[in-house]
């Protein structure tokens, strides 16, 4: 193609913006963000922790998963500004500075419970959350599968994912989990 | 080899970085300065584009560019027919943006560039369409019934291709048989729905003309070989990347989408990064979905069961354009006698032009169909000649020393002689029959009805022609320094694990770790000869191809240790990275080693460098340091061009409890039977079919797009378009067999599709068989949504049934 001269590039959008100051994954931090970009965006475009992944936008899918003061939920359906003085943590922060994995990501790779990979974030931060929060988890199968039934997987067909849990529970010394 | 990796269920190599979230899907790539677009689509399913006005949006602030078809220049076409066939009669395909008129809800009109996404959809928002819109037949039979309302006004009939085959003598068979089974069935339309969805991302070097798209595709080779030709520029000066792909399912086997252009034209003109990541309506809106067939199939059989010959004519909805031309009926029909012999077959199909989003393969592509069809039929054949379903079955199965078994005058979707290769289809129906224990779930049944509780047992048969070509290659080297084996494919994957089971294949031959055997796949610039991830091909194709490499890598190494050791190559055994001489393993160099000497070096840069130096030991002075020939280091590339598909096949026997009250279906028990003849990684193999399996429920029970009757879609979403979550897919029981193929070295065939094919066929056997004591119609439709068996259950009472 010939040259042609380049055309002047847009600058930056227009958008209200707000001063939020939260910790994820333990580092406190303070930024100006768009009023209206939500959290998943804020993570993934703006401090490049690209781990969390976003499905469907609209709250379903589950992938976007992420702990928020102490509770999983859904950073696509949430507000980077709503998240101001929030203590966030995302996929990143599960394995040990050493590479060493989780113990629930340490289930899903034993296990086989991922394939794609694209969903796996959101299972494991429903999941960690869910161990953390339930000191005698229901490691019945109807009781796993509803633990799991806030997020999707097009590629695995779950059975491998409900074993993961069972694994899980095993490595991290839950009372009643199998050894 | 005291420990084989082919064969054994070792985790995966890629696992660890998925799950510290160190993937790399499109739109994790760091892109500075990246502007990102979004697209102003069609509100309605035809209209005629009276005028487009895009000032305010252009004046929007943080907008870089708006492209109508008016300012694309030569992209303003009509995009590549992938697959021509000589059938198709007016085959269409879509234009980047359309041009005086839509034909889908959905279609993209315009592209806006803006600084971030949230402004390019304000902006394309701002964009002023004047529409007259135009009447539509949207329903598959009624576009293809007389005076519908035409899709392309010079396409007849909606009619894109018409196409006829014919095995053996079917008029013949039709004359002399004692008894006709008809069946009319209906498969509805689903989405592949990857978790991810498509994304394209584009870069280009003004300096040095070079092009780097990253796409989220199946199939980078055919990308970078089509943009070279649309933009006219040199193939080596665009590289093509597949990153981590978050699922395909066949929907990202399409190309071109109109963003695989759009994209890095802009990036061309904008000389700024650009990036388009469709969102999750957009994926139901404007990525091309499959399944909508209507079969008429009736066989005619003796009244001992022997089922002579088969016709079928269907309908095969391929949306408002057929840009993968007749791929997903020609596969329906090629399949259509399942795992029977049925030497008679008249098969005939139209595909059908509905103004609805294109139809290319999604996982399955035709079979679930096909086998729907074929497997309904057998069912009632059965019932109304009062023999059991499983006994009729293997009265007609191709025998074991049928096999290879040719249907003459088939030709399957690679153009090849439909020919199933190998199998025992017999023993795999006595292997499911004994496991399932029918009598004593007659019992159960029978039990359970006494206390209202209706079960019911359904089954069904497939098959599947796998590893289709043209061919696949490979590239193997070993890195001279650390020993390492770097294998190169022109694959993509979208998390089958192909880097294992290949890692797996290579291991075996050179005998290192399967975790220092590091694949690459999707990336033109690691290796660009190949076509792409569809059709149950990676492990028998590039696999094979991977195994050929990896012999002639071996026969290199060999070579130059025995030389090294001064031993006959013969007298040598590799293991734990290293070459022994067999019985003296304290005699051994590493393939460090031997990679190293393989490579005469002028200068050296580490220790172990130093053993290649000009005058090392091992160098040679009074001859050229590279024998008139050879090659410098230890690497090969071969392929593998299979000489048709093989087949695997299998049956799923499903037990399910159907409550009448709320129309709703429990599995009791799933179960599996399935040979994919030699399996490479078993944990893998059965995690393909088990999402193969959820895929399959989903299309049975809840899967359906649906559009109004002015081509409105009314289930764009996740709310409303039902995936199967954890709680709706049961736990699979899984029996391999394992028949190897002829056909291949590694004796394997494919297993990505087999888990979804016969899903339909059985849950609606089983649903059927639970609801007969209230004398209902047989289901021949899928999904059987709690409404479709709500509506079954009111008719059969109205109808005064018991």
């Amino acid at each position: 193609m010939s040259k042609k001269i380049r055309s002047a590039a847009p600058k930056a959008a227009t958008d209200s913006t707000a001063e939020i100051s939260l910790t994820i994954n333990g580092e406190a931090i303070t930024r100006e963000v768009s009023t209206r970009r939500l959290l998943s965006d804020f993570l993934r475009h703006e401090l490049g922790l690209t781990g969390t992944h976003v499905g469907c936008e609209h709250g379903v899918c589950g992938c976007c998963t992420v702990i928020i003061d102490g509770w999983a939920g859904r950073s696509c359906l949430t507000l980077a500004v709503q998240a101001d003085g929030a203590d966030i943590r995302t996929v990143e922060s599960l394995a040990a500075d050493d590479g060493t994995l989780h113990a629930v990501q340490q289930a899903f790779h034993e296990c086989h419970a991922l394939q794609c990979g694209f969903c796996t974030p959101g299972f494991l931060m429903s999941l960690v959350n869910y161990f953390e929060r339930t000191p005698s988890p229901d490691l019945s199968e109807d009781g796993i599968r509803s633990v799991l039934a806030g997020n999707l997987c097009r590629c695995t067909g779950y059975q491998n994912i409900v074993a993961a849990v069972r694994r899980a529970a095993e490595l991290l010394n839950v009372e009643g989990a199998k050894s | 080899m005291s420990t084989q990796m082919f064969g054994a269920p070792i985790p995966r190599n890629v696992d660890p970085r998925l799950l510290k979230g160190e993937g790399a899907y499109v739109d994790d790539i760091p892109l500075t300065g990246a502007l990102h677009a979004a697209f102003l689509r069609s509100p309605f399913a035809r209209a005629r584009i009276v005028s487009i006005d895009v000032s305010a949006a252009l004046a929007y602030p943080g907008v870089a560019a708006v492209y109508t078809c008016d300012n694309i220049g030569s992209l303003d076409m009509e995009m590549p027919l992938l697959v021509p066939h000589p059938c198709l009669i007016g085959a269409r395909t879509q234009r980047p943006l359309a041009r005086d008129e839509v034909f889908y809800v959905g279609q993209t009109i315009a592209m806006v560039v803006a600084v971030d996404r949230y402004t390019a959809e304000d902006a394309a928002a701002l964009i002023d369409v004047d529409y007259e819109p135009l009447d539509v037949t949207v329903e598959l039979e009624a576009a293809a019934a007389e005076g519908a309302h035409l899709v392309h006004p010079d396409v007849a009939g909606n009619i894109a291709a018409d196409f006829t085959q014919t095995s053996g003598d079917p008029d013949a068979a039709f004359a002399k048989a004692e008894h006709f089974t008809k069946v009319s069935v209906r498969i509805e339309r689903s989405t592949a729905a990857p978790m991810e969805c498509r994304a394209v991302a584009a870069r280009y070097d003004g300096a040095t003309g070079e092009l780097t798209v990253w796409d989220s595709t199946q199939g980078p080779i055919p990308i970078r070989g089509g943009l070279a030709a649309i933009f006219d520029i040199d193939e080596d000066k665009v590289r093509v990347i597949a990153p981590d792909v978050g699922g395909g399912f066949g929907q990202k086997v399409m190309l071109f989408y109109p963003d695989e252009v759009l994209v890095p034209n802009a990036a061309m003109e904008l000389g700024a990064p650009v990036k388009y990541i469709e969102d999750r309506p957009e994926n139901f809106l404007g990525s091309n979905q499959e399944r909508t067939q209507v079969h008429e199939l009736e066989l005619a059989a003796n009244k001992d069961g022997e089922v002579l010959g088969v016709r079928d004519t269907f309908l095969h909805d391929t949306g408002a354009f057929i840009p993968y031309g007749i791929a997903v009926a020609q596969v329906a029909s090629t399949s259509i006698a399942g795992p029977y012999r049925i030497p008679n077959i008249w098969i005939k199909f139209q595909a059908i032009y509905t103004p609805t989003v294109p139809v290319s393969p999604y996982r399955g592509c035709g079979r679930p169909q096909a086998c729907f069809a074929i497997e309904r039929a057998m069912d009632k054949l059965a019932d109304e000649l009062g023999m059991d379903r499983i006994a009729l079955r293997r009265k007609n199965m191709i025998r074991k020393d049928d096999f290879p078994y040719l249907r003459e005058g088939l030709l399957f979707a690679d153009g090849l002689a439909v020919r199933h290769d190998s199998g025992d289809y017999e023993g795999a129906i006595d292997m499911l029959e004994a496991h399932m224990d029918i009598a004593g779930f007659r019992a159960e049944q029978a039990a359970a009805r006494k206390e209202n509780r209706y079960l019911g047992f359904g089954l069904a048969c497939y098959v599947e022609g796998t590893g289709l070509g043209p061919y696949e290659g490979a590239h193997i080297r070993i890195h001279p320094i650390t020993g390492k084996v770097y294998v190169n494919t022109g694959l993509t994957t979208q998390g089958q694990g192909h880097e294992t089971i290949f890692a797996q294949i290579v291991a075996d031959q050179l005998g290192v770790a399967v975790t220092d055997v590091i694949v690459t796949e999707g990336d033109t610039l690691a290796y660009d000869w190949g076509a792409a991830t569809y059709a149950s091909r990676a492990a028998v194709v590039s696999g094979n191809a991977v195994y050929k490499t990896a012999v002639v890598v071996r026969e290199q190494v060999l070579e130059t240790a025995s030389g090294m050791l001064e031993v006959a190559p013969i007298d040598l055994e590799l293991e734990n990275g290293e070459v022994r001489l067999k019985g003296f393993p304290e005699r051994k160099v590493t393939l460090a080693e031997v990679a190293t000497i393989s490579n005469p070096l002028r200068y050296t840069f580490s220790e172990s460098s130093k053993s290649a130096a000009q005058f090392a030991s091992s160098a040679k002075h009074d001859r050229p340091p590279l024998d008139e020939g050879a090659h410098p280091g230890i690497e090969a590339t071969d392929y593998y061009s299979p000489p048709c598909a093989t087949w695997a096949y299998g049956g799923h026997a499903a037990i399910v409890e159907v409550d009448p009250e709320l129309c709703t279906v429990k599995f009791l028990r799933y179960v599996c039977l399935h040979d994919c003849g030699r399996v490479i990684n078993p944990m893998i193999v059965e995690g393909q079919i088990r999402g193969g399996l959820a895929q399959g429920i989903g299309g049975a029970l809840y899967e359906r797009i649906e559009y109004d009757e002015d081509g409105n879609p009314r289930n764009a979403n996740f709310m409303d378009f039902l995936m199967p979550y954890a709680t709706e897919v049961p736990e699979v029981e899984i029996l391999h067999m394992e028949t190897p193929s002829p056909l291949n070295p590694l004796g394997v065939k494919g297993v990505g599709e087999g888990g979804t094919i016969a899903v339909g066929a059985c849950v609606a056997s089983a649903i059927e068989d639970a609801l007969q004591p209230f004398g209902i119609e047989r289901l021949h439709e899928v999904p059987l949504t709690s409404n479709v068996l709500h509506a079954a259950l009111d008719r059969a009472k109205a109808g005064g049934a018991p």
